[in-house]
C-alpha cells in the first residue's frame, strides 16, 4: 500500500517476537500495516470510528484499537497480535476458555476481545462478571450477546490462576 | 432419528473454532490477490435527486488512480438488480435498482461514482475530487407521508409509492368476530427501523481469467450460489463461468443474503480491467447501503371477550421498504408476518393487509427473525394491553388463549407440527418464579421501585421451507437444501453443504450428524461451504433452515452412503445383505460379531472395487436435494424481569430466561449460543436500538457513535432452556433455534416494562425504551407528578 501524504518514514518494531523494518506513508494507520503489509490479517478492521474494537492488538503491553494508531507512532514499539498469542503450538488459556465455552460465533470480534482480556486480565487476575462486562465495553460482538464471551473470560481468569501461562 | 447418539445431543466444541481463534480465518477482507485494485463508491449527496453533471476529470488525474466510472458506463453493460420474491397476487411493482445510479438518486447510499486506483487511500482521496452536480427532488422519509396524495414520488413504475399491496384472511370474518366481542382494542404501533450491522463490513474481490473467460468472486455471502444465479444474470455472463466464494462471513442476520450494487460492480470492473478489484465497505457504508431492517406502521385492532378470550385480529400494516426492493424484501412484512399474526393462539380471524411502501431511504429486508418478531411483538404487546383492560394477570389472558396440542392448523391455514406448548409455557413460569416476582413487584412498589415482569410466548414457522409453497408465494426458486458427502478411500469423510454457515456452528454440528450416521469419529468429518465449484447448489443459511433443511439433507445423504456401505460389507464379509448389522462404525454377521468389517475397510473397497457386487458402481458418495414437505414450527416462552430507574428511568434487566422448543438439539452448546446472541438482538430493538433519518433524509444514525449496538454492560446473563419435541416432518426431528430469541425478546421486555410502569396509567410507549422515551411518556401523561418528579 502506497497512498500519498508525503515522504516515507522508516519504522523498525517488534510484532510478535520478531524485529520488523519498513519504509510507510505517514498516514498509514497501524491496523493496515499489519493486514496489509505483514499480512498479519487476524487483526479486523471493523468501523472507521474507533468504536467496535475489532482492531485490538497489544502495544508496549497495553491494549490499543490498531485503528487510531499511525504506523509511526508504533516505531521502536513491541506488538502483540493474535497471531503471536499460542506459544509452540499451545493455545493460550484465553483462547482454549473462548474455545471450552463457545465464545464466539462468526469470529470477527474474536481477537480483538481476545486482545483486551489478554491486557486485562494480566491487570485484574480475579475479576467480578462486573468488572469483565467493563473490560470489553469497548468491543462491540453482535453474534454471542457477549454471554459466553463473559463466562469465558471469567474461566480463563481461573486457568491463568492456576499457572496456566499468561 | 434411526442409529446410534455418539455425538447428536452433545456440547461439542465447535471444529471451525481453531482457526478463527488464532487468527487464521479468512474472511473476503483478508484475501491478498497479484495485481489487485481497490475500488471505493461515492455515494449521493442527496436522498432524492437527479444527476445534472459528474466531473470525473480531476480525480483521473491523481497518481495511482486507474479509472472513475459512472452510471452512464454501467447503465448498458449491467442490469439492474431486482427482487427475487416477487410477491404474487399483490400487485408487486417491477423496482429497478440500477448499480450505479443514472439520471436520479433515490436515497443516500446510492452509488453515483466508482474510483479504482492502485490502494485504498488513493481511492478514498479521489472520490473527493470528483465533482457532482445535483438537483434535490423532494424527499420523503416517513411511510405514512409517503402513500398521501402528493407525496414525492420516487419511481415511475409505482404510483402513490406502493410496491405491492399484499391482503391475507383467514378463518372467520373480523367484522363478525367483533360483533360477538366485548371489547376490541386498538393500538397504533410502531416497529422501529433497525440496522443489522454485522461486526465483518461487507466485502467483495474479484478476478476475471480471460483465457478461461471464467470470473471468480468471494463475497460476503449467506447464500453464495444465490449470488451466482443472480449476478450471473445481472452481469450477461454464463452461470457456469462464475465461481461464488464466500469464505468466512462475519456475521450476516439477513443483510448478507441479498445481492448489492457492490459486489457486481467489482465484477464488471474485474473483467474489463484485467485486474483484481476488491472492495471493502466502510462502516458508515455499511450503515447507508446494506439493508436495515423491520419499520412498519401497523394499525392493530384485537376483538376479544371478557374472559380474555381473542376472537379475532385485524392489522393494517404499512412497511417502510427504503428506496428499492430487495432481494427478499416482499416476502418478509407479508409471508413471514401476516401468516404469523395468530401466534400459538387459538385465534378464529386474522385479517391483514400490507402496503409496501418506498421512500427515500435504505431499502429494508430481511433481518433476523424477518417479520416474525414483527407479527409476535403486535400479538404479544396486545395481549398485555387486554390483559391490563381486563384487569387480569397477563400469563393468564395467554392461559385462555394457548393451543393445548398439536399438529394444530392455525387459521391461517398453517398446520403447526408439534409441540407442548402450554407446557413450555408453565416451565417457563416456574423456571423464572413468575408469581415470587409477581410478590417483590408489589412490595418493592411500595418502597417506590419500579419493577415489571414481562412474558413473550411465541411461535415461528422455520425450515423455509417447502418449494411448492415457497413458489405459490412468487420466490424465485424452491427453498430445498443440498449436500454432497464423500467418503473418500481411507474413510475420511468430506461433506460439501449448499448451506452457509457463518457463525453458527454447522461446521460442527452436520459432522456430529454424519459421524453418527457412519459410525466415524467427528474428527474424520469435514464439513465444506460457500464455494459455488465444490458444493452442490445450495439456498443457503437463513430463517434457521439451515439446520432442519440442510441437515437433513446432510443426513439423509449419510444414511444413502450407509446402505450402500452395507451392501459392499455385505459382498466383503459373504453374507445377505439382510444379514449385516450396523453398530459403532463396524459391519458384521447377524449372530456371529466376530464376522465384522469396520466403515473404513469398506470404504477402501469401494475403490479398490474389486469385490463390488455385480449391480453395485465403484466410489462412495451421495447427493441429496432435501425439499421438506412442511415448516417446522419452533416454540417457546420467555420471561424478562427488568427494574426502571425513577430518577433516570434507565431500564436494567434483572433476570431473562427463555424456554424454546427448536425440536431435537443437535449440540446443546452451540443453540444456546443462539439464544443469547438473538436474545440481545432482541433486547436492543427493546431498548436501544433506532435508525433516524432527518427530513432530507439524511441517516442521522449512521455509524456506531450515534447507532446503540449493545456493549457488554447493556445487556444481562441469559439462562437458556431447551424442551425437545421433535419435528415430526424432517429425518432429524430439528427445528431451528436461530432467531427464536429476536423474536421473543423485545415484546418480553418492552411487556416488563410496562408492566414496571402499569400503576402509573402508561398503557403504551413506542420501542426503543429509552430513558427520554419513557420519561417523555410518562411527562405527557402526566404523572411525573405521582413518582415525586414535578418536571
Amino acid at each position: 500500500m502506497e497512498g500519498d501524504g508525503g515522504g516515507l518514514i522508516e519504522v523498525t518494531m517488534r510484532v510478535n517476537g520478531r524485529e520488523v523494518k519498513a519504509r510507510v506513508p505517514p498516514r498509514m494507520l497501524l491496523v493496515h500495516f499489519l493486514r496489509d503489509v505483514l499480512g498479519l490479517t487476524g487483526t479486523h478492521v471493523g468501523c472507521d470510528t474507533s468504536n467496535c474494537g475489532a482492531c485490538t492488538v497489544i502495544m508496549n503491553g497495553k491494549a490499543v484499537k490498531s485503528c487510531t494508531v499511525y504506523v509511526f507512532m508504533a516505531d521502536g514499539a513491541d506488538i502483540l497480535t493474535v497471531e503471536g498469542l499460542s506459544e509452540d503450538g499451545k493455545l493460550h488459556p484465553i483462547q482454549e476458555a473462548f474455545w471450552d465455552n463457545h465464545g464466539l460465533q462468526c469470529g470477527f470480534c474474536t481477537p480483538g476481545m481476545v486482545m483486551t482480556l489478554y491486557d486485562f486480565l494480566g491487570r485484574n487476575p480475579d475479576p467480578t462478571e462486573e468488572e469483565v462486562r467493563e473490560a470489553i465495553e469497548g468491543n462491540l460482538c453482535r453474534c454471542t450477546g457477549y454471554v459466553n464471551i463473559v463466562r469465558s473470560a471469567l474461566d480463563a481468569a481461573q486457568r491463568m490462576k492456576g499457572g496456566g501461562g499468561g | 432419528m434411526a442409529g446410534e447418539r455418539r455425538y447428536i445431543g452433545r456440547r461439542i466444541k465447535r471444529k471451525e473454532d481453531l482457526r478463527l481463534l488464532t487468527g487464521r480465518g479468512l474472511y473476503v477482507d483478508d484475501i491478498h490477490l497479484p495485481g489487485m485494485v481497490y475500488a471505493a463508491f461515492l455515494r449521493s449527496a442527496y436522498a432524492h435527486a437527479r444527476i445534472k453533471s459528474i466531473d470525473t476529470s480531476r480525480a483521473e488525474k491523481l497518481p495511482g488512480v486507474l479509472g472513475v466510472f459512472t452510471g452512464e458506463y454501467f447503465k448498458d453493460k449491467v442490469a439492474p438488480l431486482m427482487t427475487a420474491w416477487a410477491l404474487t397476487n399483490a400487485d408487486l411493482k417491477p423496482i429497478k435498482w440500477p448499480v450505479v445510479a443514472y439520471e436520479k438518486t433515490r436515497f443516500t447510499g446510492d452509488i453515483v461514482a466508482v474510483v479504482v486506483a492502485e490502494d485504498p487511500y488513493t481511492a478514498y482521496d479521489a472520490l473527493e475530487a470528483i465533482e457532482v452536480e445535483y438537483e434535490p427532488l423532494p424527499v420523503v422519509v416517513d411511510v405514512e407521508e409517503a402513500v398521501k396524495p402528493g407525496a414525492p414520488q420516487i419511481h415511475d413504475e409505482a404510483p402513490g409509492n406502493v410496491a405491492f399491496h399484499w391482503k391475507f384472511r383467514g378463518g372467520r370474518d373480523f367484522e363478525e368476530v367483533a360483533a360477538e366481542a366485548d371489547l376490541v382494542v386498538k393500538k397504533r404501533l410502531i416497529n422501529q427501523r433497525l440496522i443489522p450491522a454485522a461486526m465483518e463490513p461487507r466485502a467483495a474481490v474479484a478476478s476475471y481469467n480471460p483465457g478461461t473467460e471464467e470470473l471468480t468472486v468471494w463475497v460476503t455471502s449467506q447464500n453464495p450460489h444465490v449470488h451466482r444465479l443472480i449476478m450471473a444474470g445481472s452481469l450477461g455472463i454464463p452461470e457456469h463461468k462464475l465461481r461464488v466464494i464466500a469464505p468466512d462471513v462475519g456475521g450476516g442476520f439477513g443483510s448478507k443474503i441479498q445481492v448489492y450494487p457492490g459486489e457486481v460492480i467489482v465484477a464488471r470492473l474485474a473483467m474489463d480491467l484485467g485486474r483484481p478489484v476488491k472492495w471493502v465497505e466502510t462502516r458508515r457504508e455499511n450503515f447507508l447501503g446494506t439493508i436495515h431492517g423491520r419499520d412498519h406502521v401497523d394499525y392493530v385492532e384485537v376483538a376479544a371477550k371478557k374472559t380474555g378470550e381473542v376472537l379475532g385480529v385485524r392489522v393494517r400494516t404499512l412497511a417502510n421498504m427504503g428506496a428499492y426492493l430487495g432481494t427478499a424484501a416482499p416476502g418478509v412484512p407479508t409471508i413471514l408476518f401476516g401468516l404469523m399474526l395468530a401466534g400459538p393462539y387459538k385465534i378464529k380471524s386474522v385479517d391483514v393487509e400490507v402496503k409496501g411502501v418506498l421512500t427515500n431511504t435504505t431499502p429494508v429486508d430481511a433481518y433476523r427473525g424477518a417479520g416474525r418478531p414483527e407479527a409476535t411483538y403486535i400479538l404479544e404487546r396486545m395481549l398485555d394491553v387486554l390483559a391490563r383492560r381486563l384487569g387480569m394477570d397477563p400469563a393468564d389472558v395467554r392461559r385462555v388463549n394457548m393451543i393445548e396440542e398439536a399438529p394444530y392448523e392455525a387459521v391461517t391455514g398453517l398446520l403447526y407440527d408439534s409441540g407442548k406448548y402450554r407446557e413450555v409455557f408453565e416451565k417457563a413460569l416456574k423456571l423464572a418464579e413468575y408469581y415470587r416476582w409477581r410478590e417483590v413487584q408489589s412490595e418493592e412498589r411500595k418502597r417506590g421501585r419500579l419493577i415489571g415482569v414481562g412474558i413473550a410466548s411465541y411461535i415461528e414457522m422455520s425450515g423455509l421451507a417447502p418449494s411448492r409453497i415457497a413458489r405459490a408465494t412468487g420466490f424465485g426458486l424452491g427453498l430445498w437444501e443440498s449436500v454432497l458427502i464423500r467418503v473418500h478411500p481411507t474413510g475420511k469423510v468430506s461433506v460439501y453443504t449448499g448451506s452457509h454457515p457463518h457463525g453458527q456452528g454447522e461446521e460442527t454440528s452436520f459432522a456430529q450428524i454424519v459421524a453418527d450416521a457412519l459410525g466415524v469419529s467427528i474428527d474424520d468429518v469435514e464439513v465444506v461451504h460457500g464455494d459455488t465449484e465444490q458444493t452442490p447448489f445450495g439456498m443457503g443459511t437463513y430463517g434457521s433452515r439451515t439446520t432442519p433443511v440442510g441437515g437433513s439433507a446432510v443426513y439423509k445423504a449419510a444414511v444413502r452412503i450407509r446402505e450402500k456401505a452395507r451392501k459392499i460389507a455385505a459382498a466383503l464379509l459373504e453374507a445377505r445383505e439382510e444379514d449385516i448389522e450396523f453398530s459403532e462404525g463396524r459391519f458384521y454377521v447377524k449372530g456371529s460379531p466376530e464376522k465384522s468389517v469396520t466403515f473404513q475397510d469398506v470404504a477402501l473397497a469401494a475403490y479398490t472395487a474389486e469385490k463390488l457386487p455385480p449391480d453395485l458402481e465403484p466410489g462412495l458418495e451421495a447427493v441429496v436435494f432435501y425439499d421438506p414437505e412442511n415448516f417446522t414450527f419452533p416454540y417457546g416462552t420467555h420471561v424478562a424481569v427488568v427494574e426502571v430507574d425513577p430518577a433516570t428511568f434507565k431500564v436494567k434487566i434483572l433476570k431473562y430466561l427463555a424456554v424454546d422448543d427448536a425440536g431435537v438439539i443437535i449440540n446443546p452448546l452451540l443453540a444456546e449460543g443462539q439464544v443469547h446472541g438473538g436474545v440481545v438482538q432482541g433486547i436492543a430493538q427493546a431498548l436501544y436500538e433506532y435508525a433516524v433519518y432527518d427530513e432530507s433524509g439524511n441517516l442521522l444514525t449512521a455509524g456506531f457513535n450515534d447507532y446503540m449496538i449493545p456493549t457488554a454492560l447493556d445487556v444481562p446473563d441469559v439462562e437458556s432452556h431447551f424442551v425437545e419435541t421433535p419435528a415430526p416432518h424432517n429425518p432429524i426431528g430439528a427445528k431451528g433455534i436461530g432467531e427464536t430469541g429476536t423474536i421473543a425478546a423485545t415484546p418480553a421486555v418492552v411487556n416488563a416494562v410496562l408492566d414496571a410502569l402499569a400503576h402509573l396509567g402508561v398503557e403504551h410507549i413506542d420501542m426503543p425504551l429509552t430513558p427520554y422515551n419513557i420519561w417523555k411518556a410518562l411527562k405527557e401523561s402526566g404523572v411525573l407528578a405521582k413518582l415525586g418528579k414535578g418536571r
